[in-house]
């Protein structure tokens, strides 16, 4: 009874023209409904596996078949965290971190001044930004690999700093022009009536109305640099080290220890994946670079 | 749609926003003022290495020969395009963005249409969904590499076991489907999430309108949803190219390229000669190849990302 009255409250919300037709209780809704779920856990199975693995012993995560139910152990996450996992933590924490700030200190006043007080070629401008994040990669890493090595600056977690940051300047440009957007003139021209300078009606008008995109941004900016491999890789060594650049270690050894492996991963993408579990309603935004909303 | 054009040139500039062209220098400069550190930061540190790339290009350079570096006119570049293996990687690349992509927007689009209805944990459903994309790739590639293709414990072919598949070392026999496979697991959320944004940002009373009228439900998604849904393919599909155009660790992790270069895409060989090679000259030439390339993909982008933002720009 209570499944069909929500059924038909669904109806107008659907913009499938089956759902409409739907009378009984299995009808094709419901199948598809556990489509969506089978897909939904099929996706996620290797994440899900992964985190298992973690707390298996190594006896369990190579067995055939596979064993769906171990007794637990936390020896894998402990072992990874006593095998100095901290280090490249901290510093993929540093690098992710000072980076976004950075990120924002020179992105968000750029972004207004390419929407709000609009300079002249904004359109240009914007070009330029968004690409640079064409360019791909691998053509800069020559120079910077010799630049870098003549100034010393190799394993050292600051160039990972710089690189993060250029990296995700232009999706944040391009993302928190998208939001400055938003704001209603009328409230600006309000303030600016008000007698309210150009810094205040920044600071109590703009601002507040735009912090949500901020933080979006961030997100977005965390998981970018968090995830980052190939700066990572061949600029660092020991030093400087990044997690993603920890896992590696587990590929190069003779033996394969899936549920340490497992147990390093999982660590390594637990921060970012919370990240964009609470960003995700703002995902798309920053990945298109604001062209969605 | 009357706010929007009330909100264009005139009411802005007036007011808030003068108009540009009566800006004075002192005005223009204090604009330019929020904007100038981000534009040096980002013109340094994106730039100039790049300028640095076109001159190693012409360079005889390798760091295993001390002091044999010479200019050499552009005979990198004859030698990159000689290069039979840099070919192949070439296509190796194409393949792996134009297979990723196709695959990934046909399982987004799927999955999008999906996630578009009421159902019971449909958040929870997308939030599982969205998770492969979030993963850190290394992370990505190293579980897919052994959990998942590994020929005795791995779980596809315990999975497949059923239907005859027997202990197939995925990752070594099709090394460049492997690869792919873990990409088009990483990027279908990301198409899946652009085009669910299309189908909820359509119009409902067109197609309720429609089905009145008695459109069934495949003309409906013919003729009006796939209509709809174009732009947001399209802006999925480029930008998709553009970001897997860097793939870079599932080929390090999951095949380092190999066997041979059968699964080398070139920011891969790329760092082989620069890294592995220390050939500086040829890696620096392979570079400008790649760029120029993206470079007309990249063309492509920026107008439909421009096209997007529809009626801002006119404003502006």
């Amino acid at each position: 009874m209570s499944t069909a009255t929500t059924n038909k409250k669904a109806v107008p919300q659907t913009s499938d023209g089956v759902a409409i037709k739907r009378k009984s209780k299995w009808g094709p809704g419901t199948i598809w409904s556990f489509v969506a779920w089978v897909a939904g856990i099929t996706f996620f199975f290797p994440v899900l596996w992964m985190v298992l693995t973690g707390f298996k012993q190594e006896a369990d995560a190579y067995s055939d078949p596979p064993k769906l139910f171990f007794t637990p152990t936390l020896d894998q996450y402990r072992g990874v965290l006593e095998s100095g996992i901290g280090t490249t933590l901290l510093n993929s924490a540093f690098a992710t971190v000072v980076s976004t700030l950075l990120v924002l200190l020179l992105g968000v006043p750029a972004a207004f001044a390419l929407s709000l007080r609009p300079v002249k070629k904004t359109k240009d401008v914007l070009f330029f930004f968004i690409s640079t994040k064409m360019l791909p990669v691998v053509a800069a890493i020559v120079p910077l690999y010799v630049i870098v090595g003549d100034i010393g600056m190799l394993d050292n977690i600051w160039t990972l700093v710089i690189l993060y940051t250029a990296m995700n300047l232009p999706i944040a440009v391009w993302m928190m022009r998208s939001f400055f957007l938003e704001v209603p003139s009328e409230l600006l021209e309000a303030a600016s009536m008000d007698g309210a300078s150009l810094w205040t009606s920044v600071r109590e008008v703009i601002l507040p109305l735009v912090s949500p995109g901020i933080a979006a941004t961030s997100l977005i900016c965390v998981i970018f640099s968090w995830n980052e491999f190939f700066f990572a890789v061949n600029l660092t060594a020991v030093q400087a080290q990044t997690i993603p650049v920890y896992l590696v270690g587990f590929i190069t050894g003779q033996g394969l220890y899936w549920a340490q492996l497992s147990a390093a991963a999982t660590f390594a993408a637990l921060p970012v994946v919370l990240a964009g579990w609470f960003a995700q309603n703002k995902l798309v935004r920053g990945l298109s670079f604001g062209a969605i909303k | 749609m009357t706010t929007t054009e009330t909100r264009s040139a005139e009411a802005d500039s007036e007011k808030f926003v003068p108009r540009p062209r009566t800006i004075s220098k002192a005005e223009g400069w204090r604009r330019r003022g929020p904007l100038l550190p981000a534009m040096v930061f980002a013109i340094v540190v994106t730039q100039i290495p790049f300028l640095f790339t076109l001159y190693y290009s012409t360079q005889s350079w390798n760091l295993v020969r001390p002091g044999s570096r010479e200019f050499n006119w552009l005979n990198n570049y004859v030698d990159v395009f000689r290069d039979s293996q840099f070919r192949e990687v070439a296509l190796n690349t194409v393949i792996m963005i134009v297979g990723t992509v196709i695959i990934s927007v046909i399982l987004g689009l799927f999955l999008a249409l999906l996630l578009d209805r009421k159902f019971i944990g449909r958040s929870l459903i997308r939030t599982l969904l969205i998770t492969p994309f979030l993963i850190t790739p290394v992370a990505g590639a190293l579980i897919w590499k052994t959990t998942m293709f590994d020929p005795v414990f791995g779980l596809i072919n315990f999975v497949l076991s059923p239907f005859g598949v027997d202990q197939i070392d995925w990752v070594s026999r099709y090394p460049l489907p492997a690869v792919m496979a873990n990409l088009i697991w990483q990027w279908t959320p990301f198409m899946m999430l652009l085009i669910l944004a299309g189908l909820q940002s359509m119009p409902k009373d067109i197609s309720e309108a429609a089905r009145v009228d008695g459109a069934g439900p495949f003309k409906l998604f013919r003729e009006l949803t796939l209509p709809h849904l174009r732009r947001f393919i399209e802006l999925g599909a480029v930008l998709g190219a553009i970001y897997l155009v860097n793939t870079f660790d599932a080929v390090y992790m999951m095949t380092s390229g190999g066997p041979g270069v059968a699964s080398a895409n070139l920011p891969f060989y790329i760092y082989q000669r620069a890294f592995l090679g220390f050939d500086i000259g040829q890696a620096a030439a392979m570079g400008v190849v790649t760029v120029v390339a993206t470079i007309i993909v990249s063309t492509l982008a920026l107008r439909l990302i421009f096209k997007s933002f529809s009626g801002n720009e006119e404003a502006a």
